[in-house]
């Protein structure tokens, strides 16, 4: 169960800059359930990821974990319960570092790391098995630059990373945008697997209204800091992306002007 | 070359490659460019002749005098992470403050260790009935087994749980963070070890050249980053283990570079052409591999 409650978030405070990013937003994740999340450009869908995670500290409200109130802690200390892949293929793995040796590293994730050797056989033989499940070939590539590969082959290897180590929620920064279409539709089907697979509990932020629908359980969508929008169930099921787009355009006023999340 | 002038650039090369591992560290494990090395190499050499003058066994003092450039290392590494001063400008505030330090330490500009005790002395009179050239070479035996066994050590940490956690800190910080490395503790711990390393072979420095001098520092930072980028072009410096051999190597090269350069008269190079030497040589070492690549 992770919740938010009266969570604000204020850039740029006391400026003539100051942008509410996020208004007195409260939302509970039961266990297990995989929640997409739309909204339009500035909507506030990278701050809420952000506040998850920790890399951003909420002005007010409060933030648990179970039964943990982490709302104090770090990015660096979250990492113990939170998993993330970024956006971009780049930034979830180091690519001078070697494909198992980032898997490594994933595997101690929010762990005490300690002087032993970061790998060994038994290791190797675990990342072999774990890498052959994505059907990539990359079993036999373990001692390969992470920067050899490709965008898709990344975010795959990332996703596997975001899995090694137990957590209790799964963060999904637009981890398909980055990527070409068929690498896409490859890249979401084994999210949705693994997501399955392990029961996780997920949040996947997205610019397609189209996959915000396909996949996962519930629908929330973000307007200026809020949310205007949570479906889930048999609504939610019967929701074309039309249907969204009208809703969307009722709720805000006005038109949408968002060329990404009307083709998308 | 003589023998003698061979011997002597190995025993530096080896000495730098001390150095030069230090400065791999920070450099291109941490992308933290540190000048404070200029600052503790001689802080090294100070405390380990304050405290032999003062009758501290050299072994003792030397130990000493690679804390001290921890703590050295340490207040940079603060700077940057807790008082967020960018990381070159954190490093020049250390370096210039070591030189105010270094001559309270000491007491004068210069202290000489003649007819002192040193760490050296009681392995060279070990040699000593040796045959020739054993003992003209017995400096550079002992600095060969310390530069070595240090690359051992520094394989053995990188490649460690923690080690792979603080190249990842230098590689991808916010990737780190999110595998739940604290990169400042990284980096203060990667900057600690990165200028005890400069102090500890400042220390050595002082043993095997009679004396601290509060000016021996300059140019410490460029002479690692000239063995760290010569030791590149003749290995693979995406290997530990290749980089960090390679880093002593360079810095052996080039101190045989060196003491040829010094020794042709054609070219007429005399010492106090030193850092103009190495500076021009490092910039070309710098600006080739960038033009080759382009080429191909």
């Amino acid at each position: 169960m992770i919740s938010l409650d009266g969570i604000q978030v204020t850039f740029n405070s006391r400026t003539a800059l100051e942008t509410r990013a996020l208004n007195n937003l409260s939302l509970m994740i039961p266990e297990g359930q995989f929640v997409t999340v739309i909204g339009s450009n500035g909507a506030g869908k990278s701050t809420l990821l952000n506040v998850l995670s920790g890399e951003i500290r909420s002005d007010f409200g409060t933030v648990k974990i179970g039964d943990l109130d982490v709302t104090s802690w770090d990015a660096a200390r979250r990492a113990k319960l939170v998993a993330r892949v970024f956006q971009n293929p780049l930034m979830g793995s180091c690519a001078d570092l070697t494909i198992e040796e980032n898997l490594a590293l994933a595997a101690k994730r929010g762990r005490a790391r300690m002087l032993k050797p970061a790998l060994d056989a038994s290791f190797r033989s675990y990342c072999q098995t774990q890498l052959a499940s994505l059907g990539l070939g990359l079993e036999t590539r373990l001692g390969d630059r992470m920067g050899l590969l490709s965008g898709g082959q990344r975010q795959a290897v990332s996703l596997l990373m975001a899995t090694l180590a137990p957590n209790q929620m799964l963060l999904l920064d637009e981890h398909t945008a980055a990527l070409d279409p068929k690498t896409a539709d490859y890249v979401m089907g084994l999210t949705d697997r693994m997501v399955r697979d392990r029961n996780l509990t997920t949040l996947m932020v997205t610019h397609s209204m189209k996959q915000a629908l396909i996949w996962g359980d519930r629908t929330i969508m973000l307007h200026e800091g809020q949310i205007i929008f949570d479906l889930s169930g048999e609504a939610r099921s019967k929701l074309t992306v039309a249907d969204l787009l009208q809703q969307f355009e009722q709720l805000q006023g006005n038109q949408v002007s968002d060329d990404a999340l009307l083709l998308g | 070359m003589n023998i003698v002038a061979f011997s002597g650039a190995l025993e530096l090369g080896f000495l730098y490659g001390l150095v030069a591992l230090g400065v791999y560290l920070s450099f291109r494990v941490l992308d933290f460019p540190d000048l404070t090395v200029d600052g503790s190499f001689p802080l090294g050499a100070a405390v380990v002749a304050a405290l032999i003058v003062k009758g501290i066994p050299p072994l003792i003092a030397t130990g000493l005098a690679a804390g001290a450039g921890a703590i050295a290392g340490l207040c940079t590494a603060t700077l940057n992470v807790k008082f967020k001063i960018l990381n070159l400008l954190a490093s020049i505030l250390t370096m210039i403050a070591l030189y105010s330090i270094n001559l309270r330490i000491m007491g004068r500009p210069n202290l000489p260790l003649l007819n002192q005790p040193t760490l050296f002395q009681p392995i060279n009179d070990l040699l000593k009935s040796w045959p020739e050239p054993i003992p003209t070479f017995g400096n550079t035996l002992i600095l060969a087994i310390i530069a070595l066994s240090t690359k051992l050590i520094f394989d053995w940490f990188l490649q460690s749980e923690i080690g792979l956690a603080m190249r990842a800190t230098g590689a991808n910080p916010a990737m780190a963070r999110a595998q739940g490395i604290s990169t400042s503790a990284m980096v203060m711990l990667g900057m600690a070890i990165a200028n005890s390393l400069a102090a500890f072979a400042g220390a050595l420095f002082a043993q095997l050249n009679g004396g601290a001098d509060v000016s021996m520092g300059i140019g410490t930072i460029i002479f690692g980053l000239a063995a760290v980028i010569g030791g590149e072009t003749v290995f693979n410096r995406l290997s530990i283990v290749q980089a960090t051999i390679g880093a002593i190597v360079g810095s052996i090269l080039y101190r045989i570079v060196i003491a040829i350069a010094l020794q042709a008269d054609v070219l007429e190079i005399q010492s106090q052409d030193l850092n103009l030497v190495t500076a021009v040589l490092v910039a070309i070492a710098l600006v080739l591999p960038n033009k080759l690549r382009i080429k191909n």
